[in-house]
């Protein structure tokens, strides 16, 4: 098991290196540069800009420098200046005025003084509970749906809870977010229609990216129970005597959950990386606008950092799924 | 026996070397009988009804549209119905106290905020979604059946390599990849040269109102799934009996894959693309709401909603009726793609 985690994370380690390499030869190939602007510049000020940010380098020379101010760690003697402090993700006081720092992902061209990490460190949070509120969202109604409808399979509450789950999935958040604005937002009042930081602010947004994923959470629990339900120690269990609820509670529903635990992980890196449209929607003040806007500016350390970032988590998500696997299905051995 | 193996390389599928005839007209069967299960799928068939519908609109979207998409009449801007402040009660109709929309019952939604008529722009706008739903799981089948039964059928380091770039295609945020693959097309294409390959892509690619590109974009982020399903498939294919006649009568191995082991996987791979289609539909329109999908002045639902949403609270109608056009499209292929899994699928064979 040890050795087949070992050998994930390895893997996982040369797919982000791949995605890296390819995000960056793309973004390199797209025609203009980051100081293209509506006002020509002078051709001066262009050379000193590209300069500073050393663009004049030869493509492998920017790449290695890029993935080694993420990669490699510096320990430096000397004071902390705050613009190093917003450089670096990383910064361990070792004591004697020496500083460990880890993890640069570079300025952004279009602001002096913010860096890539600072938009990590304010954006990335807005998103990631914008992701986990829907995730708990999707659970909530997905959860007691699928399971409603396995134990009444074939009746009206099955057909009810599996029209709700293929609303779902027909109903993106393009659809969802405009008319949740326009019933709860405008018509009711009962919700503001843009903005973030109060509870009030996130029921929308997270319902509105929540709502796609219960329905698949409730078809994946119906199924799952269903195959658990026809199961022979179920029958055991009901042959023993054992009362209905038990059965189902304790000997069905607990096993049941296995897929349904082992798809949280990716459920929650989509989620996560799939706000773009809620947060334009409602004006929530996340990662998304900063990737798109930074397409169109060419502002390469910005295009990178999201890449890698929204990468790592899939990655991660993905490798998660198959130790979960392993650890929930002895049958299932991994050498 | 030589005789027999011969004879079966010469017939358009492959056919196992001990079947009788009537064993083999029982595959044929399973078609038809999986079309009647389909039929006697209500959902399904509204599904289909709906599609229809779409796909005439889209055909005839000029005669069935009463006006031109982008015929514009200034002081009609933001004009509404009559009948839209019964169910739209925020809307305020010139008139009442506080009144700001100007009512004209020349629309039958209303119209938008450069005087264009909602429902006619919404009309045109199925071509778009249609022609996604259409050409990106064309495009994405294509890649993934070539790829996954290369690497299926070859194995060793060809497998190896094209399962590397799988994983890769599943480590990339995919939204992500399309963006940048689109602003990549887009601006290298719209510099070019006249008379070079890009020069005309994109003369190609504006004739389609710049969706072409989106087509590719989205093809080319998504055919990683296909991939995956097409290996499975052929390695459970080319263990079959029929793979071995054709070996043993001297057949090259390209000559197998091509004509044996591709037309045996599409099938569920068909499936596979039906039931993505809603994914591919909601992509486009989701691409054109953040700006980068088709060019105006050619409708898109998703450009639509964009537009409307900004002005929901004044004119709602502008961003809701696009939306439930939207939706409607996607409700009917997830009824069609579930009728069509549900016909197809193996273990309900012998059901009733």
């Amino acid at each position: 098991m040890a050795a087949y985690i070992g050998r994930r994370i390895i893997g996982m380690i040369v797919v982000l290196f791949a995605v890296s390499v390819v995000t960056f030869l793309l973004m390199h190939a797209i025609p203009g540069g980051p100081f293209d602007s509506e006002k020509k510049l002078p051709p001066e000020i262009i050379d000193n800009l590209k300069e500073k940010y050393n663009l004049d380098a030869p493509l492998i020379e920017q790449y290695t420098n890029y993935i080694g101010g993420i990669v490699i760690p510096h320990i430096e003697r000397g004071k902390i200046t705050p613009s190093q402090q917003s450089d670096y993700l990383i910064i361990i006081d070792l004591g004697n005025q020496t500083y460990f720092k880890w993890i640069n992902f570079g300025p952004t061209y279009k602001s002096k003084t913010r860096s890539v990490n600072d938009i990590f460190r304010e954006q990335f949070p807005v998103s990631a509970q914008l992701g986990v509120w829907a995730l708990l969202i999707a659970l909530c109604i997905g959860l007691p749906l699928g399971t409603l409808a396995a134990l009444n399979r074939n009746k009206p509450i099955d057909y009810m809870a599996m029209g709700v789950a293929i609303t779902g999935v027909s109903v993106p958040v393009i659809v969802l977010g405009p008319i949740l604005i326009w019933m709860f937002g405008v018509n009711l009042r009962l919700f503001p229609v843009t903005g973030w930081g109060t509870p009030a602010n996130v029921v929308m947004p997270a319902f509105a990216l929540g709502f796609a994923s219960s329905a698949l959470i409730a078809r994946l629990t119906r199924a799952s129970l269903l195959e658990v339900l026809s199961e022979d120690y179920i029958r055991t269990a009901r042959a023993k005597g054992l009362g209905e609820r038990v059965v189902i509670t304790i000997h069905a529903l607990k096993n049941s959950l296995i897929p349904v635990v082992t798809v949280i992980g990716p459920l929650f890196a989509a989620l996560v990386t799939g706000t773009f449209v809620t947060e334009t929607i409602f004006g929530i003040p996340g990662m998304g606008r900063y990737f798109v806007t930074s397409i169109t500016n060419r502002d390469y350390p910005v295009i990178m950092g999201t890449v890698l970032l929204y990468a790592m988590l899939l990655v991660i998500a993905n490798v998660l799924v198959d130790i979960t696997y392993a650890w929930l299905d002895p049958r299932i051995r991994y050498t | 026996m030589a005789e027999t193996a011969r004879s079966t390389t010469h017939s358009k599928e492959a056919v196992p070397i001990s079947l009788t005839e009537t064993e083999t007209q029982k595959s044929q069967g399973l078609w038809m009988e999986a079309f009647k299960r389909l039929r006697r799928n209500r959902m399904a068939l509204v599904g289909l009804g709906i599609i229809s519908v779409i796909v005439f609109c889209a055909l005839f979207a000029e005669v069935v549209a009463p006006y031109p998409y982008d015929a514009q009449i200034r002081k009609d801007n933001n004009a509404i119905p009559a009948w839209l402040p019964t169910f739209f009660p925020t809307v305020k109709p010139k008139g009442v106290e506080g009144g700001y929309a100007t009512v004209s019952d020349r629309y039958l939604l209303g119209a938008d905020a450069l005087g264009r008529d909602l429902f006619s722009r919404i009309i045109h706008g199925t071509r778009v979604s249609l022609a996604v739903a259409l050409v990106g799981p064309l495009t994405s089948l294509l890649i993934g059946i070539i790829l996954g039964s290369l690497a299926g059928f070859y194995g060793g380091w060809v497998d190896n390599l094209i399962m590397r770039i799988v994983d890769l295609m599943y480590a990339f945020p995919a939204l992500l990849l399309i963006i940048l693959m689109m602003a990549f097309f887009r601006s290298s294409f719209s510099q070019s040269e006249p008379g070079t390959l890009a020069f005309a892509l994109n003369k190609v690619d504006s004739a389609f109102g710049g969706m072409l590109f989106i087509f590719i974009g989205i093809g080319i982020a998504s055919w990683e799934n296909m991939a995956r399903l097409a290996r499975g498939q052929t390695l459970s294919v080319k263990v079959r009996d029929f793979v071995l006649a054709a070996e043993s009568i001297g057949m090259k191995k390209r000559a197998i894959l091509m004509r044996h082991v591709m037309p045996n996987i599409l099938g569920p791979l068909i499936v596979a693309e039906t039931l993505a289609i809603p994914a591919y539909i909601s992509t486009e329109a989701f691409l054109s709401f953040i700006g980068l999908g088709v060019n105006p002045p050619t409708p898109s639902w998703g450009s639509m909603i964009a537009v409307g949403a900004q002005g929901i609270r004044s004119f709602p109608n502008q961003a809701i009726f696009p939306a439930l056009a939207l939706a409607l499209t996607m409700f009917a292929f997830n009824f069609l793609g579930d009728g069509l899994r549900d016909a197809l699928d193996p273990r309900m064979r012998g059901v009733d």
